[in-house]
């Protein structure tokens, strides 16, 4: 059914393999190294997409064994759709478990934040009405049903991954210490910014994106987590725009 | 630009680079149209949409695939398609074109444009294909000549003639990039000026033009290959300006899409373009 | 607590949060730093020449990967940490992000 198609593929991303029969260059001679020109362009075009698509990654690696893990992944997960704005899914598992690098432990929790960095670029403009002070009647804040705008996006991790982003991309950051940091992102215009979470206020946030209403929420947020301050959490989080009224 | 069903104006254009929004709003200079890659603009919203539709306000808009594989053999992908009619329906773009290649094999996208032997089976597919993708999306598409680094021994179609069939079978329009008629001739040991001759020139609705590194193959022979990451060499220019004095005044797009250099150097291409053009008798 | 007094508690944080006493000023400035603007482009080029055509990297954890650290990763002195590492919070970024 697909046998020019076939072949091609086979060689495309296996450079060991011999170049496809019924290839020629001028004269009617065999293709030979053109062929690589196709193996090439895949390999590059992959690459630069995975360089833009984890800029942190990118960074903490460092150009070069930033490419060949790049051209590992690649080989292992080429795109599945045209759409490269959604390559690289499968970043963090194989990140994991590349064993090239699992002395960079904090490393696959980067490349899920340089994802969600990417989702909340390309999320929808529009969403539910934010939360504001006008738009919710205090007496009856209990009931209040909140939820995550629909760009913003949160990640939770035993690595200080916020302090390590801002480690790579503010000047005069500090060092990052060894510490478990959550992090919520958030797209004040068109740029994702992530903020880091105080204690406890994902759990509040994952209460209320499962439907919890705004008292309910709170108390599994300390159930969960004793040092949970709420008024801490919402001074973190309500000057951007993250929570919307659902 | 309120009238995009007009169609692209004959006049020069540029491949739209985010990096270069502000400029080109401020100071577009002799570009009077952008092309864009459809691929791009098929998320739900952020920043490539706002800007896309603040630009289609002011110019006409060039919508190119690069990921349909019109010439694969397997169906055309219908999600693919209907994000496609999606980015059409909204933007209503001045025109849509597409590439004579392949980049979908099985679940796998290989984000290339890959070759596709020129037979009458290949031929019968690519027709279903445009027809497919002109009903759905409801309009009248162009279809671009590749670069080539080989070909395939059991073509038994010239590629110009290949081309020509298609648009007499299914109605298309052809985009011709002139630097890739120069890099598939020097490739592999034919004439340019003889592929221009015999190309069915009054289908052409845009012409590309771009730039390409030099390379050889393991013989020595020169291997070009088509990278618009530089500027556009004279000869290119030379061969542009042979097929417009052939086919009359046609809109040129300038591709620059690696090593994208600042606005003030995408914009004096663009210049060189819209001289051509404004040398064609009237 | 009573449901009532809680009510009120949580009143007081939602007033005092949505007051206008923090601005998200700080945003903005951070907007240049992003590597994002470009995440994922597709394009119609091909690569610059056939340099990289036959790389194979199937000894990843061969001489390829004893390249010295180029990456900021050489700098980040992190010991690996099992699951369950006690959840400091972040009061330090919290309070640095702050206006006085």
């Amino acid at each position: 059914m697909t046998p020019f198609q076939s072949s091609f593929r086979a060689a495309l991303l296996d450079p060991a393999a011999p170049v496809p029969d019924g290839l020629i260059g001028p004269a009617q001679a065999p293709a030979g190294k053109r062929f690589d020109v196709y193996r090439n362009n895949v390999v590059f075009s992959l690459t630069m997409a995975l360089r833009a698509a984890f800029p942190l990654v990118f960074r903490l690696l460092g150009a070069e064994k930033f490419d060949l893990m790049a051209q590992e992944f690649l080989r292992v997960y080429p795109p599945a759709s045209p759409l490269m704005m959604d390559y690289g899914a499968q970043m963090p598992q194989f990140l994991a478990g590349f064993s090239a690098l699992t002395h960079v432990g904090y490393l696959a929790d980067c490349a899920g934040l340089d994802i969600a960095m990417r989702a909340s670029y390309h999320a929808p403009n529009a969403g539910p009405p934010p939360l504001t002070a006008s738009a919710l009647a205090l007496a009856e804040i209990g009931q209040a049903q909140l939820g995550l705008a629909p760009s913003a996006r949160m990640l939770r991790s035993v690595w200080p991954i916020f302090d390590i982003w801002r480690f790579n991309f503010e000047q005069d950051a500090p060092k990052p210490q060894a510490r478990a940091q959550d992090v919520l992102i958030i797209r004040p215009a068109y740029d994702p910014v992530p903020i880091a979470l105080p204690v406890g206020a994902f759990d509040w946030i994952t209460a209320l994106q499962n439907g919890a209403d705004f008292e309910t929420a709170h108390d599994l947020a300390l159930a969960q987590e004793p040092q949970f301050n709420l008024a801490t959490a919402l001074a973190a989080i309500v000057p951007h725009p993250a929570l919307v009224m659902v | 630009m309120r009238d995009q069903h007009k169609g692209l104006p004959l006049g020069a254009g540029v491949g739209f680079k985010p990096q270069h929004f502000n400029e080109i709003t401020l100071d577009p200079g002799p570009v009077d149209w952008l092309e864009i890659h459809a691929e791009n603009y098929m998320g739900a919203g952020g920043r490539p949409i706002a800007q896309l539709e603040a630009l289609a306000d002011r110019f006409a808009i060039s919508v190119h695939g690069v990921g349909l594989s019109i010439g694969g053999t397997a169906a055309l992908d219908p999600a693919h398609l209907a994000r496609l009619k999606h980015l059409v329906g909204w933007l209503k773009p001045a025109q849509f074109s597409e590439h004579l290649a392949w980049s979908t094999h099985g679940a796998e996208f290989l984000n290339d444009l890959l070759p596709l032997p020129y037979t009458d089976a290949t031929l019968a597919r690519v027709c279903d294909h445009i027809n497919l993708v002109q009903d759905t999306l409801g309009l009248k598409m162009l279809l671009e000549n590749p670069s080539n680094y080989l070909a395939f021994a059991d073509s038994t179609w010239p590629e110009q003639d290949f081309l020509a069939e298609i648009a007499r079978r299914t109605g298309c329009g052809l985009l011709l990039d002139v630097n890739n008629v120069f890099v598939s001739a020097v490739n592999m040991g034919t004439s340019a000026d003889e592929y221009i001759r015999a190309f069915p020139l009054a289908e052409v609705g845009e012409i590309h033009v771009g730039g390409h590194e030099e390379d050889s193959d393991e013989h020595g022979a020169p291997l070009l290959i088509d990278s618009h990451g530089k500027a556009v060499i004279d000869p290119v220019w030379r061969l542009t300006a042979q097929t417009l004095e052939r086919a009359g005044p046609k809109p040129i797009l300038v591709e620059w899409d690696n090593n994208v250099p600042d606005w003030a150097t995408l914009r004096a291409e663009a210049g060189r373009a819209a001289q051509l053009l404004h040398w064609q008798p009237a | 607590m009573s449901n009532s007094m809680k009510t009120v508690a949580i009143a007081g944080a939602v007033a005092a949060a949505l007051s206008g006493a923090v601005t998200p000023a700080h945003a903005a400035s951070k907007e240049k730093c992003f590597g994002v603007s470009l995440a994922g482009q597709n394009d119609c080029a091909a690569g610059p020449g056939t340099t990289c055509a036959g790389t194979s990297v199937k000894d990843y954890q061969g001489n390829a990967w004893k390249l010295v650290d180029a990456g900021t990763c050489a700098e980040i002195d992190l010991p690996a940490m099992a699951d369950g590492t006690a959840r400091e919070g972040s009061l330090e970024a919290l309070e640095r992000d702050l206006p006085a």
